[in-house]
């Protein structure tokens, strides 16, 4: 039977067992969205910012292991899905994002809303098509789903013209996908297995650094087996915290520029670096002359490219995490590397990553959040907010944490958490924002309020573009140029010291909290953190926003300064 | 730092161009030439490319082009025997009967063909390998200085049978 492209574009998305799609309807996407109309199969989530959008979907497969349903239209619509894209692609999120595209007549013509979203987009995607005949949608969009979600997983995006939305054609819908360029490696080379569990086994003091790659191939349980049997410490990167408990004997913190004492320690003495599922960004390796400078390392990656790029590589192993790391077990034993052990042991009963304070500080506010959610998806924003989060989350097997660790895009948490309270109705979900970030994508309390989503949002407000004010503060003589979430036209020039008389901040995010029909609460005092979180946790209906007042000059402590290696950190700050 | 050689195997479609060489252009990978042509089979593109890099850096552009979706193969031909050669169009203008008889002279020692002239100017045709190519524009560069227009069309190559040219 003849159907529209529109039509096969629904039953595509049933085809691919699409639940959820996160969609912003317009002139070029009419037809697919007249399409959906009456479908019961799927939810269409109707956000309120593009960028809100493509974040939520974001936080839907990061939290549920699905692919992310992106629909939008084009010009304007197509292009503010440019920041989403690049923020899911650079942490391997599963993203398939249509956009509606002028008939392909008019592809070239300056048309009306016409944007090159391909090209725009070519760079920070995994995968990039427009559809030029009918007869290849539903190749296409098979083609879009299995390279999303394949090999080390990206977005797609799929720019969909008018003309083929409405074209008539065949209902079909393949069974299978064959693509010559694109054979996602499903094996693991047992030679390099070999060589690697040797030098494992050989060490004095080694160490696991594991990246977010283990998360996303799911091999939680089994990267944990694989410490227990060799009873070898575990350093994650921000994007690999709670691959195995955070409260584990053998967890050690960290490594990076806000890494723990410990594992930046660990890191630059051990003498086998076994790395799963890092890419070794900058954020974590410092001045790499120096990283790891004494180690053999062993990388495993699903990226060939990611392999010996930042660092030299002795023992490569491309493959998937899970795979490898179930092969990596069949040949794990116990290590004789108590002193090595009980050695990190020390460093980090010595230099705990603490804030030794007193008053309502950042840690307590993300231990207050640990103790009132169990089960619990919690996204971050970025900034000091963020690595807080990644410092203080007691994260494991039921408490995850989505954060833009490759892109860190402001504005990513409150919509993400969005995402992710969709997708796991069941599970509470927290934000940790900042008070400028959160700012960035604050219209999505519309969408949360309309879905009755009952997301916890904690702002950490310390009236700063807090991380930037950090730097100008350490590295640039308190210049604070342009962070001052406070600043007025009143104010004058060159402030670098916050003051009790600083103009009030705006917005209230109470009241704006409740012009949505959300609930607010400001907490100022450390007695009152657990009560507001226990009144959001049991606010089932409407978010509820708690705006906590911090110290206004708090920094995120330990760092490490620029061009430094990773174990010369900075421990504590000066006024503390 | 070293020339390396690379033959890619492409799906012929749309776009595929302006994603290798966006990649070159948005890491800063250092593309020389590039050529790109249907194969016997209508549905690939194969590309002759060449760049300048270090072994790293070459490492890492092998892995990322392999890394497309839309890249098929990528053979490297930086130390392989093949065949390579690139067409190349040199205008010399402004001659005098001088001049004229000393190209026709030049195009009887050297492996190039005279395609066309008229009483000012000749048009030369030269089918060799890059190395070739540069000596020659060397040579009427400095005998007919400012007079010259250049078309190069970078190498194509094919892998030897027997013999190797490069
Ligand atoms: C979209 C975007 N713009 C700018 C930045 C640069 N940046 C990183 S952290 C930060 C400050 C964030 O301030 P806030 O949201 O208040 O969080 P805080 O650091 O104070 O916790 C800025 C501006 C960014 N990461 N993302
Ligand atoms: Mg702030």
């Amino acid at each position: 039977m003849d159907i529209t492209g529109a039509e096969l574009f629904v039953k595509a998305l049933k085809e691919e067992q699409v639940d959820t799609l996160f969609a912003y309807p317009g002139g070029q996407a009419i037809d697919l969205f007249d399409a959906l109309y009456g479908e019961d199969d799927i939810n269409v989530i109707l956000p309120r910012h593009e960028q809100g959008l493509v974040h939520a979907a974001d936080g839907y497969a990061r939290s549920t292991g699905k692919v992310g349903v992106c629909l939008v239209t084009s010009g304007p619509g197509a292009t503010n899905l440019v920041t989403g894209i690049a923020t899911a692609n650079y942490d391997s999120v599963p993203l398939v994002c249509f956009t509606g595209q002028v008939p392909t007549g008019l592809i070239g013509n300056d048309a009306f809303q016409e944007v090159d979203i391909v090209g725009i987009t070519r760079s920070i995607c995994k995968y990039a098509v427009t559809v030029y005949k009918r007869e290849d949608l539903a190749g296409i969009v098979k083609k879009a789903f299995y390279i999303a979600k394949t090999g080390k997983p990206g977005v797609v995006v799929v720019d969909l013209p008018k003309d083929i939305q409405r074209e008539y054609g065949s209902d079909g819908y393949p069974e299978k996908v064959e693509i010559r360029g694109y054979k996602p490696d499903c094996s693991v080379h047992t030679g390099q297995i070999k060589k690697a569990m040797e030098l494992l086994n050989h060490a004095q003091r080694p160490v696991f650094l594991i990246g977010g790659g283990v998360k996303i191939s799911r091999a939680n349980k089994e990267m944990l087996k694989l410490a227990e049997i060799t009873g070898v410490p575990v350093i994650t990167t921000i994007m690999g915290k709670g691959a195995i408990p955070a409260v584990h004997d053998l967890y050690v913190g960290n490594i990076g520029i806000h890494g723990s004492y410990a594992a930046n320690t660990a890191i630059s003495k051990c003498d086998v670096l076994f790395s799963i599922g890092t890419r070794f960004n900058d954020r974590i390796t410092g001045k790499t002359e120096q990283f790891a400078s004494g180690a053999s390392i062993i990388h495993v990656d699903i990226d060939a490219a990611s392999i010996s790029r930042n660092i030299a590589v002795d023992v490569p192993i491309v493959a998937d995490a899970k795979m490898a790391i179930d092969k990596l077990i069949e040949k794990a034993k116990p290590l004789d590397i108590k002193a090595w052990v009980e050695q990190i042991g020390e460093w980090k009963k010595q230099y705990p990553v603490t804030m030794k304070k007193d008053g309502m500080t950042p840690e307590k506010i993300i231990q207050a959040v640990n103790r009132t959610f169990d089960n619990a998806v919690i996204t971050t924003d970025v900034g000091q907010n963020q690595l807080w989060a990644t410092q203080f989350l007691d994260l494991n097997e039921r408490k995850q944490m989505l954060t833009s660790g490759g892109l860190g895009t402001m504005g990513y948490g409150f919509p993400a958490a969005i995402g992710a309270q969709i997708g796991n109705p069941e599970t509470d979900v927290v934000v940790i924002s900042g008070d400028g970030g959160m700012q960035m994508n604050i219209q999505e309390m519309a969408t949360a309020i309309v879905y009755e989503l009952p997301i916890t949002i904690c702002i950490l407000n310390n009236g700063y573009l807090g991380n930037v004010r950090q730097w100008q503060e350490m590295f640039f003589d308190r210049r604070y140029s342009s962070t001052c979430m406070r600043y007025r036209k009143s104010c004058i020039a060159n402030c670098n010291t916050p003051t009790e008389c600083c103009p009030q901040y705006t917005p209230d995010f109470i009241k704006l909290a409740e012009s949505y029909g959300a609930k607010g609460i400001r907490v100022t005092d450390e007695k009152e953190i657990m009560p507001a979180l226990e009144t959001a946790k049991n606010n089932r209906k409407v978010p509820t926003v708690i705006e906590f007042i911090i110290d206004r000059e708090e920094n995120v402590m330990p760092i490490v300064p620029p061009t430094n290696a990773l174990n010369n950190m900075i421990l504590e700050s000066e006024d503390s | 730092m070293k020339k390396r050689w690379l033959c890619l195997f492409v799906e012929n479609e749309i776009g595929v161009l302006a994603g290798i060489s966006g990649l070159f252009s948005g890491k800063s990978y250092n593309l020389g030439s590039l050529t790109a042509g249907v194969t016997e089979d209508r549905t690939i593109s194969r590309i002759t490319m060449s760049l300048t890099s270090d072994d790293r850096t070459f490492e890492q552009v092998k892995k990322q082009l392999n890394r497309r979706v839309e890249v098929i193969k990528v053979v490297d031909y930086t130390d392989v025997a093949i065949h390579m050669k690139e067409l190349m169009f040199i205008k010399v203008s402004g001659c005098s009967a001088k001049d004229m008889e000393e190209i026709f002279r030049i195009s009887q020692i050297f492996d190039i063909t005279v395609m066309d002239y008229n009483r000012d100017a000749v048009l030369i045709e030269s089918v060799n390998t890059e190395n070739y190519n540069n000596d020659l524009i060397a040579l009427l560069g400095k005998c007919f200085a400012n007079r010259i227009e250049i078309v190069r069309g970078g190498s194509v190559a094919v892998e030897a049978l027997s013999i190797t040219d490069r």
